[in-house]
């Protein structure tokens, strides 16, 4: 499996703002998972979306945001998630819609906020808003700490590269 | 602004950054010791306040950068006199009298307490008005 939580970019304002689509589905192996039937409290299967992997979604929308400004060479990592509110679930079949914005950017890092909507089946009807996730970025190569780090971008990578590639956008 | 002006402002950033009780935000409290905050959250502060104070605050100019590595800074794990004296020019708002007894650069972060904030963000204020 690979670990991409968003399925395309639609949008990409360099230093702005990024949205981005996830489309759920049934093939995801943790969705059997979470959460499965239980026959002994007579409860059905009830497939939905993990909080965590929404937030990772958000991560990976304003990473790529982050990482834009600086051609990708800066090795963009989470470092704070200073809010995290999902108000609905998401199910199979669903889109959700993340839409990351930049707060405030600096040499050291960056700080983001995030909405998440759900969009309904067919595209009907109004964008739900389902979550916030604001979150921090650090630049590791420029943190304060002075820890060091390997020199090839690991946060990059080519699966990335694929994601905006396929949604019309170049990576350098 | 007053400082207590200030204060409140500067205490709703740490309750936000931190997520800490307002009652734990005391001009005394240590941002790292007793509130908790890690290296990114001195950085998700500076944010915080150069949003809710419309000023901007460059690196190095609130906390201390690049001490731990510069060798005319801290020897054998600790600050020199010339480290501390270049901190007191640099940093002005922060209080070193304490550190200086025992200046292990471990036990720096104690210097960054809450009051110390209130005077980093007085000082900078009162300049943008004299520019």
């Amino acid at each position: 499996m690979r670990w991409m939580w968003i399925d395309r970019v639609l949008e990409l304002v360099p230093g702005e703002r990024m949205v981005a689509i996830k489309n759920i589905s049934l093939a995801e192996e943790h969705l059997h998972e979470h959460f499965a039937a239980d026959p002994e409290r007579g409860l059905p299967a009830c497939p939905v979306m993990p909080a965590s992997l929404i937030i990772e979604g958000m991560a990976q929308t304003s990473g790529i945001l982050v990482g834009q400004v600086g051609a990708f060479r800066e090795k963009v990592v989470l470092a704070k998630i200073s809010i995290a509110r999902i108000d609905r679930d998401a199910f199979p079949g669903d889109t959700l819609r993340y839409t990351a914005t930049i707060e405030r950017m600096d040499e050291a890092g960056a700080s983001t906020r995030g909405v998440i909507e759900r969009l309904d089946l067919h595209g009907q009807g109004e964008p739900e808003q389902i979550g916030r996730v604001d979150l921090m970025f650090s630049h590791v190569d420029r943190n304060r700490s002075g820890l060091a780090f390997p020199e090839h971008n690991f946060v990059f990578g080519e699966s990335f590269r694929t994601l905006l590639q396929s949604s019309g956008f170049a990576m350098e | 602004m007053t400082r207590d002006e200030i204060f409140e402002k500067v205490r709703e950033v740490l309750v936000d950054a931190l997520g800490v009780d307002d009652d734990e935000v005391t001009p005394d409290a240590r941002l790292a010791s007793d509130l908790g905050a890690e290296s990114i959250d001195f950085l998700d502060i500076t944010f915080k306040l150069e949003q809710v104070f419309e000023f901007k605050i460059s690196e190095g100019e609130m906390f201390p950068t690049n001490v731990a590595q510069d060798p005319t800074y801290v020897q054998d794990g600790k600050v020199t006199p010339k480290g501390i004296a270049e901190l007191r020019a640099k940093l002005p708002h922060f209080d070193f009298s304490e550190f200086e007894k025992d200046p292990q650069l471990r036990r720096i972060a104690d210097v960054f307490t809450v009051s110390a904030i209130v005077s980093f963000v007085e000082r900078k204020l009162d300049t943008n008005v004299a520019a």
